[in-house]
């Protein structure tokens, strides 16, 4: 099974960054999210992130709350989250969970963890879980192998980001702004601060995530990142594409353009 | 979770009670939180920043709010002596307005030039746009676009007071999800604004920093009953929406064993319907908003819609001090549905001349039934934690009320 580091490291040895794609599970449907979250993967993204659909996502702009409520619509439920998880671990490409908190606790800590690992996951980033709050979820990860992910923002302190960092695995999130997920016109100016401030305190490679959707943006952060990640973008091209056949397309599509771009620097 | 039973015995720290609290934020809202915790820290430690706020409540608020004895609606609560905590007559007419004031002044301290509030019956939303006027900040208020249908009187006055009014329409169109709004907007805007969070809910540090603004009512309430029946009462009530006023009047009474502190959740249309705002009849530990607490939850941990036909009441979190209490047994809480909840309206209408808030109509209903329980020798305390203006086309349709006149209406009281 290929893990997080093989990924980091494949993109490493070819001089380039990781590309990383989020689509929520079950959006529009479970299968059909399968297929797109597979056109991703043809397209060139190397590790994706299954966002498991929240009724109170606080962390998401306007397109990701429009898919994960059409997912829970959809009836998805953590168990189709995990049976995605699993089809995407036959794609090749390395698959993580991105869930909010409260459905991971109360499907109970070791269930989720040891089901993952079953599942071939690699990992979860955890966006509302405080190191603070994670000794349990430390224990579990550690138990199951699972990479944890947690979050740095512009406004970590040098002390916090080491606080994060500690607790962290696989990579380090670093969010390039400071606001909520959906396409920005520009990168935030911010983010290749954040990245220099990281690498300072940490060996870990560092992802960058929020606002990136074109390919020219992913080329920019791929030049100071280890990770370009972009949920948002492939979120809206399914959200405006007339039917399933041209989401595929246009998911695919999309991951081609960023796929050139993390290879463009 | 299953640590919780375990964790229950750990020691509380200033983050959390027993397993509840905590933070559960994204990380961008941590260096603001922090910022806020070492604020009020430091504003509790300074002189005068008691003495000016204290100098706001008397002056601008009107407290100390009296503690009127209500005797003829004593007689509805099976002959008990019930008194009521009078913060309806507070400036805004809600104790809404004791937290905003303190927040409003670390604000300031904190050199932010923006206030941003969630609102669900718009009292909170009114006293933050108050404050807002009074000390020159912007203000924005989110308000969930059902409640600003149903409390159209203060979204008009959040909007005399210069306040910018947002109609939220995602979700359940309510308060949770005026919080979420609310939260985004505070991620991205964190260096000028703060967040004034109108309950004790949320990530640390504001249970504790919104509790400590409203102990004032406990405090105030204690004296005036030891005044009134040179004793402590039986029991102290309240309604528990987030659980600001019931933690503001519990609060004085907590270490004192022989005091009952019962709290008095929404029943909407029945715990049985499943339309209702009952975390403790029927919600379980979870994590909402930030912090670990009871909340109204499927088995996957995704948050159910409340339902109450107050909009202060209709949200399916809870402070989570009041999910201590009620672990540990030294609170209790009951739902009271939207029938009971209006005829205890109308009780207090006609036995008292005042009009209370419908979220204060369920502590009402609470006295009613305690009071029948404890009998006649029983001295209680209500929280009667706003007043009823905002409430009354709301109440004009329940009771059949025309009001463009056209009709007699029935009497409150005579829908059965
Ligand atoms: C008059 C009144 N009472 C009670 C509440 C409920 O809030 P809490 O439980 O925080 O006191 C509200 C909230 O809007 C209110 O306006």
């Amino acid at each position: 099974m290929r893990t997080l580091a093989d990924a980091f490291a494949a993109a490493r040895d070819e001089g380039r960054a990781a590309l990383i794609g989020y689509l929520p599970a079950g959006f529009p449907t479970p299968d059909q999210a399968v297929e797109l979250i597979a056109a991703m993967v043809e397209g060139g993204v190397d590790i994706v992130e299954v966002g498991l659909p929240y009724s109170d996502p606080l962390m998401d702009g306007p397109d990701i709350q429009a898919a994960v409520n059409a997912a829970l619509a959809a009836g998805t439920t953590t168990d189709v989250v995990l049976d995605t998880v699993a089809q995407v671990a036959t794609t090749g490409a390395v698959p993580l969970v991105m869930s909010y908190w409260n459905p991971i606790e109360q499907y109970g800590l070791e269930r989720f963890a040891l089901r993952m690992a079953e599942a071939g996951g690699q990992g979860v980033i955890t966006p509302d879980l405080t190191p603070e709050e994670a000794a349990d979820w430390i224990t579990v990860t550690t138990r199951h192998e699972l990479d944890r992910i947690f979050l740095a923002a512009p406004s970590s302190t040098d002390a916090r980001i080491d606080r994060v960092a500690s607790v962290s695995s696989g990579f380090l999130y670093a969010a390039s702004t400071m606001g909520v997920t959906g396409g920005r016109t520009a990168v935030s100016s911010a983010a290749p601060e954040l990245v220099r401030r990281c690498r300072a305190i940490t060996g870990l490679p560092i992802g960058v995530g929020i606002g990136i959707s074109t390919g020219d943006q992913a080329a920019e952060v791929a030049s100071y990142a280890d990770g370009v990640i972009v949920g948002s973008a492939f979120v809206k091209r399914i959200l405006h594409a007339p039917d399933h056949a041209a989401a595929v397309v246009a998911v695919c599509d999309l991951a081609r353009e960023l796929a050139t771009g993390v290879r463009a620097s | 979770m299953t640590d919780i039973a375990e964790s229950m015995t750990a020691a509380t720290d200033p983050w959390h009670f027993g397993p509840y609290g905590g933070r559960f934020v994204p990380e961008a809202l941590t260096a603001a939180l922090d910022e806020l915790d070492a604020a009020f820290t430091t504003a509790l430690a300074d002189p005068d920043f008691g003495a000016e706020l204290a100098a706001l409540e008397v002056h601008y608020t009107g407290r100390p709010s009296p503690l009127t004895p209500a005797r003829r609606f004593s007689a509805e609560c099976g002959g008990a002596r019930v008194y009521l905590k009078r913060e309806d007559l507070n400036h805004t007419g809600s104790h809404k307005i004791n937290n905003v004031l303190g927040q409003a002044l670390l604000t300031k301290r904190m050199g932010k030039e923006r206030v941003i509030a969630e609102t669900g019956a718009g009292q909170h939303g009114v006293a933050t746009a108050t404050a807002a006027a009074l000390m020159g900040l912007e203000c924005t208020v989110y308000m969930g676009e059902e409640d600003t249908r149903r409390q159209a009187l203060n979204v008009a006055r959040m909007r005399l007071l210069g306040a910018e009014v947002v109609p939220v329409t995602a979700g359940s169109r309510t308060l949770k999800d005026a919080i979420n709004e609310a939260m985004r907007d505070w991620v991205t805007t964190v260096d000028r604004t703060h967040y004034v969070l109108g309950t004790v809910t949320g990530p640390a540090p504001f249970p504790r920093m919104v509790r400590h603004f409203h102990e004032v009512i406990g405090r105030e309430a204690r004296a005036q009953i030891l005044e009134a029946e040179g004793r402590l009462p039986d029991a102290a009530v309240a309604c528990v929406g987030g659980g600001s006023n019931a933690i503001g009047l519990f609060s004085a009474f907590i270490d004192d064993p022989q005091v009952q502190l019962r709290g008095y959740e929404a029943g909407g249309e029945g715990v049985a319907t499943g339309r209702h705002a009952s975390r403790f009849a029927a919600g379980s530990p979870g994590v909402l908003h930030g912090a670990r607490t009871y909340v109204m939850q499927d088995e996957w941990g995704q948050t159910l819609p409340s339902h109450s036909i107050s909009a202060g009441l209709d949200y399916p979190g809870v402070g989570p001090e009041h999910s201590w209490l009620h672990d540990t047994g030294r609170a209790i809480y009951e739902p009271v549905d939207d029938a009971e909840a209006m005829s205890a309206f109308a009780a207090l209408c006609r036995t008292e001349g005042i009009i209370p808030a419908i979220e204060t109509a369920h502590a009402l209903a609470g006295a009613m039934r305690l009071g029948r329980e404890l009998g006649p020798d029983a001295v209680i305390v209500v929280n009667l934690s706003g007043r009823g203006d905002k409430d009354v086309a709301t109440a004009a349709a329940w009771f059949g009320i025309d009001l463009d006149g056209h009709d007699q209406g029935r009497a409150p009281g005579m829908r059965p």
